[in-house]
């Protein structure tokens, strides 16, 4: 947010919907997951404020973009009692962190890594992107190799979404059309090179490093196993009890609905159980482990089914708990098309 | 009833576009058939479509008066496909009269046409339309006109349909040149059907020619050839408008209401008699008309079978030469097979389901019946490509003789359109200084896919065109069955002569590639004779296709996004594993008409 005076009452109208939403959590959290936008701008005293506030549990991230990651910050966030931060750091290319206009710098990731390190975190992850206009494959293994140098417990990789009829697409879409060809073997590079070193791809776009405790987020892995969470801020979304709330995307009439102590506006989505189905299904999809059938029942075509086994873009296997099903690693590259079909018509 | 002396019956013959429908217009208002306030522009056809095309589709036939005279006229459909239609109409009259626009002169259909009347023994009262025209040429076309039918270039009439210059010549000749009927009005009753409509309240409407005898109203009728009986519901006369009368007599035109529910039970042609005093011969000349032309017709949205089978079921009451039979093909769903005796006779087809019916409709490429004799000496009539035995001794297509009319200057493009289509050159001669007459024998097959769009593009519109089945051949003619993802496409499979067979495959499989989507596994596309493939695309497999980023807002979103994804895939058709969008066989389907853009 760019006017500092108004953290302070953003910060205080969050307060005040997580107090509105109380009743519907626990005592004890399993994850809390503060992002969207960039928490690490917010000022520091607001930030502080708004940690300390929030419920205790065993997971909490703070999402960072590099340039604002002080030994300042660190400290801050280790007194609010945050486990895990998610560095934004995109690309390690000042060239194609240009097209991205991000401000940040190669030099402050590195720096920000080693602040983090310093204060004893744990558990980090870092952001790439992919698929930048004018990213070349040897740019891609740069940066690759760039992030794998410091370590990360986690990698979370996206590739480039140019949505049509934005400035970006306006500006490098003719750039992107042009090496088409050549962006269509990234993700199976990006997949390579972090499973060559030693990650685990646990879901379609995130790697953890493979050792014996859990380094999946584990607040993620919750929306893709298809828990109930609860969504505070503008624009948040939240899922309780077969029932998806929307936060309206309007600042002025958040801050203003809450300072009058009411919900924010919002819009509801019922999510009845053959919807929840559906979603299991393609949220546990994305995962690396299976998704019982018994659980998605008619969410899932069966004639389809078959025609994927035979494709070898999904498997079925059987054990002690039922009948599962996964996408094979093929599979896994045509996720969307292949879950596409697999949700029943 | 009238003297059989003061009749006269007669049908207008014209190339298209020559003035045919605006004489007949200007001829009801001239009588007193029709008022001014009544004329509607061409009001003969009774059609949307055929007023929209500017052509005449069903015959009908009116009775008007002149000075004292009943004249009767029949007016025929102005095209090709329905040569045997104007054939059946031509034997109902005694005359006819013969139009010629003077700016453009004689056409191919002016030949067919008139060749028809002679060889049918009528009167031919040539005459000059358009001379209003600031470029027609009268002197130039009555010469043609004379040359033609070897009379004085006087005699040929000089008119305007549009302003009505010259029409009431155009009567008066009529009753001073042409005879009237002969026939005997106490024989036993004869009348030729030359043309049938359908009537939702009161079934089929026969029109019909009385030669010998005379019909009344609830005469009990057989139809000689079909052996199809009817007591005559009411029988009458077009004056434009249906008006019932006792009885027609020999020498006289009108329609006879059958009360039969099916149009196929009385062809155009046959010979109607009376049960109580039977005639002993028929009229010479029945013929069952046989489609030529077949194509597979599907709706594009395969819940629209139903509705399609109705349409099909009520365009055939009242088209007794339409065919249809219950095909399934594995690309393009539930169908039918068609039958035409045309091309011109398909395009009205498929526009009048499109509209009247309001369907959406995939239609594969046409193609010609074939007689096909396999190894074995089994001889079969082949009208679906996906359906010619792999194993031949030989197959016969049918030929046609064309005549194509053309300004000298194109002769040479028209001859190598010719060669290029395999035709067989025959004849040529000048019509005039600078038209010239060329007569082929051409594979029917060769015609169907775009002779005649070439024909026009190659000439730039000049030519005029037109033909007539030559029976059956054999030919060096291969099946070539497309492969998507090693399984046949039947839609897709056609029958093409061997030298040509390579570069259409090609065509095709480069067009398939186009067009389909990648997938999800590489598809090999193959054209392909026997096990033998002559021609092979791939469409390589897509590499990822993934919804990158997915958490708790992206939830809603992403599900829509695949739910709309999965009914996209609804709408493709499936091959084997692949997915084939409609779109693509449409473009395949289109390939003829895309090269000729």
């Amino acid at each position: 947010m760019g006017r500092r005076e108004e953290h302070g009452s953003y910060v205080a109208a969050l307060l005040a919907e997580l107090e509105l939403a109380r009743a519907c959590l626990t005592r004890e959290l399993e994850t809390v997951f503060v992002g969207g936008g960039t928490p690490t701008f917010t000022e520091p005293r607001e930030l502080a404020r708004l940690l300390g506030a929030l419920p205790a549990a065993d997971e909490v991230t703070v999402e960072a973009n590099p340039e604002t990651v002080t030994p300042e910050l660190v400290e801050l966030l280790v007194a609010g009692g945050v486990t895990r931060v998610s560095l934004g750091v995109q690309s390690f290319q000042p060239r194609l962190l240009d097209v991205l206009e991000r401000r940040a710098t190669p030099e402050s990731a590195r720096r920000a890594v080693l602040a983090i390190r310093d204060s004893g975190f744990d558990n980090l992850s870092l952001d790439l992107i992919y698929g930048i206009p004018g990213q070349t494959t040897s740019d891609l293994r740069c940066d690759l190799e760039a992030a794998l140098a410091l370590e990360p417990e986690h990698l979370s990789c996206y590739e480039l979404e140019a949505k049509p009829g934005t400035r970006f697409t306006h500006a490098h879409g003719a750039e992107l059309a042009r090496q088409a060809d050549v962006l269509e073997g990234y993700f199976e590079l990006v997949v390579e090179t972090l499973t060559d070193a030693g990650y685990r791809w646990y879901e379609t776009a995130n790697f953890c490093r493979a050792e014996e405790r859990d380094l999946r987020a584990q607040h993620n892995l919750g929306y893709w196993l298809g828990h109930d969470y609860l969504g505070i801020g503008v624009g948040a979304v939240s899922t309780i009890a077969g029932e998806r709330r929307r936060n309206l995307p309007s600042l002025a009439r958040y801050l203003a609905a809450l300072a009058a102590g009411e919900p924010p506006p919002h819009e509801v989505e019922p999510i009845d159980d053959e919807t929840h189905r559906r979603e299991l299904l393609l949220l546990g999809l994305r995962l690396d482990e299976p998704v019982a059938l018994g659980a998605v029942g008619d969410a899932l075509d069966l004639a389809a089914l078959a025609r994927l086994e035979t494709l070898g873009l999904v498997e079925r296997t059987a054990n002690g708990r039922g009948e599962e099903l996964r996408l094979t690693r093929r599979g896994r590259f045509l996720g969307g098309g292949v879950t596409a079909e697999l949700l029943s018509a | 009833m009238q003297q059989q002396d003061r009749i006269r019956n007669f049908a207008i013959i014209a190339h298209i576009d020559h003035g045919k429908s605006t004489l007949a217009d200007r001829i009801l208002e001239l009588t007193g058939a029709v008022s001014e306030r009544e004329m509607r522009e061409q009001l003969l056809d009774t059609m949307e479509l055929e007023r929209e095309r500017g052509i005449t589709i069903k015959a009908q036939a009116v009775r008007v008066m002149w000075r004292g005279h009943q004249l009767n006229l029949i007016d025929t459909p102005g095209h090709v496909d329905f040569t045997y239609e104007v054939a059946r109409s031509l034997q109902a009259c005694e005359g006819a009269l013969l139009v010629v626009d003077a700016a453009q002169g004689i056409e191919a259909q002016t030949l067919a046409n008139a060749y028809l009347a002679i060889e049918g023994g009528l009167e031919i009262v040539p005459a000059a339309n358009k001379i209003d025209l600031p470029q027609a040429d009268p002197e130039g076309a009555s010469k043609e006109l004379g040359d033609l039918l070897g009379e004085e270039p006087e005699r040929v009439l000089r008119i305007s349909a549009k302003t009505g210059v010259g029409v009431p010549d155009v009567l008066d000749a009529i009753v001073e040149r042409i005879p009237a009927p002969a026939g005997d009005p106490n024989a036993p009753a004869r009348a030729l059907v030359f043309d049938s409509s359908y009537d939702q309240y009161r079934g089929v409407v026969a029109f019909v020619r009385v030669v010998d005898g005379s019909f009344s109203t609830r005469e009990p009728v057989r139809a000689m050839a079909q052996g199809t009986e009817f007591d005559a519901e009411e029988i009458g006369v077009m004056s434009p408008a249906r008006t019932p009368i006792a009885s027609l007599s020999a020498g006289e035109v009108g329609y006879v209401i059958t009360g039969l529910k099916d149009v196929s039970r009385l062809r155009v042609g046959d010979t109607l008699t009376s049960r109580r005093r039977p005639a002993a011969e028929p009229l010479p000349g029945y013929q069952d008309v046989k489609p030529m032309v077949f194509a597979g017709i599907f709706p594009t949205d395969s819940d629209d079978y139903p509705e399609l089978r109705d349409a099909l079921e009520r365009l055939k009451l009242n088209d007794g030469s339409l065919s249809y039979d219950p095909e399934t093909s594995q690309a393009l769903g539930f169908g039918f097979r068609c039958g035409f005796l045309g091309l011109l006779h398909m395009e009205i087809v498929r526009e009048r389901l499109e509209r009247e019916f309001d369907l959406d409709l995939l239609i594969t490429a046409p193609n010609v019946a074939y007689r096909a004799t396999t190894r074995t000496g089994e001889e079969v009539e082949v009208h679906n490509p996906a359906e010619m035995p792999r194993e031949l001794e030989q197959v016969e297509e049918p030929y046609v003789k064309a005549s194509v009319i053309v300004p000298k200057d194109f002769v040479g493009a028209v001859m190598e359109l010719a060669n290029e289509r395999r035709g067989t050159f025959d004849h040529m001669e000048y019509l005039s200084e600078g038209r010239v007459l060329l007569l082929y024998e051409l594979p029917l097959g060769e015609i169907v896919l775009d002779f005649y769009d070439q024909l026009k593009s190659r000439t730039r519109g000049y030519a005029s065109f037109d033909y007539d089945l030559a029976g059956f051949r054999p030919g060096e003619l291969s099946r070539v069955d497309i492969l998507v993802g090693g399984e046949q496409v039947d839609a897709l499979s056609l029958i093409i002569h061997r030298d040509a067979a390579y570069d259409r495959g090609r065509q095709l499989v480069e067009r398939l590639r186009e067009e389909i989507p990648r997938q999800m596994i590489d598809v090999p596309i193959q054209a392909a004779i026997g096990s033998r493939v002559i021609a092979r695309e791939t469409v390589k497999a897509r590499r990822k296709d993934v919804l990158a980023k997915c958490y708790g807002g992206d939830i809603s979103r992403k599900r829509k996004l695949l739910e709309k994804q999965k009914k996209g895939k609804k709408r493709m058709k499936q091959v084997g594993s692949v997915e084939v969008p409609q779109e693509a066989f449409l473009a395949v389907l289109n390939l003829d008409s895309e090269r000729k853009r």
